[in-house]
């Protein structure tokens, strides 16, 4: 059943608790007393409940992903490392000042074979996602992200890296820690790792501070996930001084997966569970995980130059212009 | 008269001088000093007064940075589409032409500073803030990509609100060209300098304007993230009356010198000559 259904989502919750209703015990004898056939009724309304959730959720506007992608019980990057990895033993500190909870990372394996997995954390209860800064990372997270990152280029082991972030912490403290330097320098040193990276955006990317740990030879991304230059409310209140019209921004920011891919910023569009993600976590980690999989395969296959040269390759033709 | 001039918010000083007799005189957009046009010119829009430093044009910059008549402009050519088909995005950009006289928010080219060679590129800020879309990343990487060929330091002076909205994930996406590009100067050993004028801020902040093997900026730029009204401060959090700029970031590490206009050509003179003798004994 859906909890937390957005407006767009309402026919299917209707049709949800309606099927829900009628599987009720008490319903279930009130119908055999009177001869009534409540099976063949809930199958009508089961196929009617499919024929819906394909149609609303095939048809998504760019705004309805945002939602989608910041949904409260959408997984996030533990949730996944959890089902598709084992073995996972998290690190901590940039051992420099801190210990940035907004991100997390650490060795694991896939498959049996150990590889590096960094990602931004979100969180649902209140006191995690403090602790979690909701996701946003400091300049201490970049670190942490960088040093881990350099663990796996020193012990030759694949980097597999998850984004999920509205944007890097934009604070008075992030500012005195000095918040761009670490993005810089995660662009920079990412473009130069030498260990292949695959990188999967699994809800939301959010401007600088999701580019920071988006730098890779493959870049994959969920089918409801969004990628954007700025938030929708942000661009709408730039431009319009009025972010109550983000989902006009969302349209023209193009911020969806389908338009990622369009753009060369992304590689696959990796499909999810009808309804999305947070619906079905276990089918859509194993999607990822087959995705991943099979994008490191063929990494492996390349030689360090021939992976680092295609990786500027894919990074220096990124953009349009008429020469 | 319209009552409302006379009781209406007073207008926010602009970060340019504004003229008050056009041609003549403006006014310093700091302190208010009347600045005669001639005095204003000859001190590079320094205010006497308050040494305010004003925002300068590219082609401004480049004159008072660089020995004359040796900028040889590179990638001029590049010319921005409009990808997402973005409202008002092809207004806006003809709309910035037309003011500033220059096809995109940044020049590159080679020049030579006090006769040593280097390749350089200079934001203006006055097209559409300076922002970074595709062809300025473009101009930006190639710059970097002739200095690492051609064994010549670079030089960039940096003035941007950050990443142009406009071309969307594309913008977003020259954070890291201009980045993988500074990269390979890296490998390539060849100095490459940033110095940071007013304003450097978001996206452009965050990628290659950090990665210069040196920094300097000018006093009293606005530097940071993201803008003191874009960040997202806790209740009661106290911003100091410095956040944000050039002595901030400086007090803060993120800068190695604070370089007054008039010192900036004989300070990067300095800095080339230092670093590019070390060159050869690298290898």
């Amino acid at each position: 059943m859906l909890n937390n259904a957005f407006d767009f989502e309402k026919p299917i919750s209707e049709l949800e608790q309606l099927i829900a209703e009628l599987r009720r015990p008490e319903k279930q004898d009130e119908a055999k007393a009177q001869g009534i056939d409540l099976d063949a009724r809930i199958d009508v309304l089961e196929s009617e409940l499919k024929r819906v959730m394909k149609q609303v959720y095939s048809s998504l506007s760019p705004w309805e992903k945002t939602l989608m992608a910041r949904h409260k019980d959408r997984p996030y990057t533990l949730d996944y490392v959890r089902l598709i990895l084992d073995d996972f033993l998290e690190l901590s500190g940039d051992r420099l000042a801190g210990n940035d909870e907004a991100v997390v990372g650490g060795p694991a394996r896939l498959d049996g074979a150990p590889v590096f997995v960094i990602g931004q954390q979100k969180a649902r209860d209140l006191r995690e996602r403090q602790r979690r800064n909701f996701g946003s990372a400091h300049a201490e997270g970049f670190r942490k992200a960088l040093r881990i990152a350099r663990l796996a280029e020193k012990f030759q082991k694949p980097l597999i890296l998850f984004v999920d972030t509205a944007g890097a912490a934009a604070d008075l403290h992030a500012e005195e820690m000095g918040v761009s330097d670490a993005i810089a320098r995660n662009l920079k040193e990412l473009a130069v790792l030498r260990t292949p990276i695959v990188v999967i955006v699994i809800g939301e990317g959010g401007s600088g501070g999701a580019l920071a740990m988006a730098v890779g030879d493959r870049v994959l991304m969920l089918e409801h996930a969004v990628y954007s230059v700025i938030s929708p409310e942000g661009c709408a209140s730039i431009l319009w001084h009025d972010s109550k019209r983000a989902g006009d921004a969302a349209d023209a920011l193009k911020l969806t997966a389908q338009s990622a891919k369009e753009l060369g910023v992304v590689d696959t569009v990796i499909p999810e569970p009808l309804g999305g993600a947070h619906r079905d976590p276990v089918a859509t980690a194993n999607s990822i995980k087959q995705a991943v999989s099979k994008s490191l395969a063929t990494l492996a296959k390349k030689s360090i130059t021939t992976l680092l040269d295609e990786r500027y390759a894919r990074i220096r033709k990124l953009g349009a212009w008429e020469e | 008269m319209n009552r409302g001039s006379w009781f209406g918010r007073r207008a926010r000083p602009s970060r340019t001088a504004s003229s008050v007799p056009e041609g003549i005189a403006t006014k310093c957009a700091s302190c208010g000093e009347i600045l005669f046009a001639r005095d204003f010119e000859r001190n590079q829009k320094v205010c006497h007064k308050c040494q305010h430093h004003h925002r300068l044009s590219a082609r401004e910059r480049l004159a008072m940075t660089v020995d004359e008549e040796t900028f040889v402009e590179i990638d001029g050519h590049l010319r921005s589409t409009d990808p997402l088909q973005f409202p008002e995005y092809l207004d806006k950009r003809k709309r910035a032409e037309e003011k500033t006289g220059l096809w995109e928010a940044v020049l590159t080219g080679t020049a030579a500073i006090e006769g040593i060679p280097v390749v350089i590129g200079v934001a203006d800020f006055g097209f559409m803030g300076g922002s970074m879309g595709s062809v300025v990343g473009e101009r930006v990487a190639r710059a970097m990509e002739m200095g690492a060929a051609e064994g010549m330091p670079v030089v960039m002076f940096t003035a941007s609100g950050g990443a142009r909205m406009h071309e969307g994930l594309l913008a977003l996406m020259q954070m890291a060209k201009t980045s993988a590009a500074a990269a390979r100067l890296d490998l390539a050993r060849i100095p490459y300098i940033v110095v940071l004028t007013d304003p450097t801020t978001g996206g452009v902040f965050a990628s290659y304007a950090s990665l210069g093997d040196i920094a300097l900026a000018e006093p009293g730029a606005i530097i940071g993230f993201a803008g003191r009204r874009v960040g997202n401060q806790d209740v009661g959090t106290k911003l100091p009356d410095n956040f944000q700029t050039s002595e901030f970031q400086f007090e803060h590490g993120m800068i190695d010198r604070i370089v007054p206009r008039k010192e900036m050509r004989s300070v990067l003179a300095q800095l080339l000559g230092l670093l590019i003798q070390a060159v050869p004994n690298a290898e």
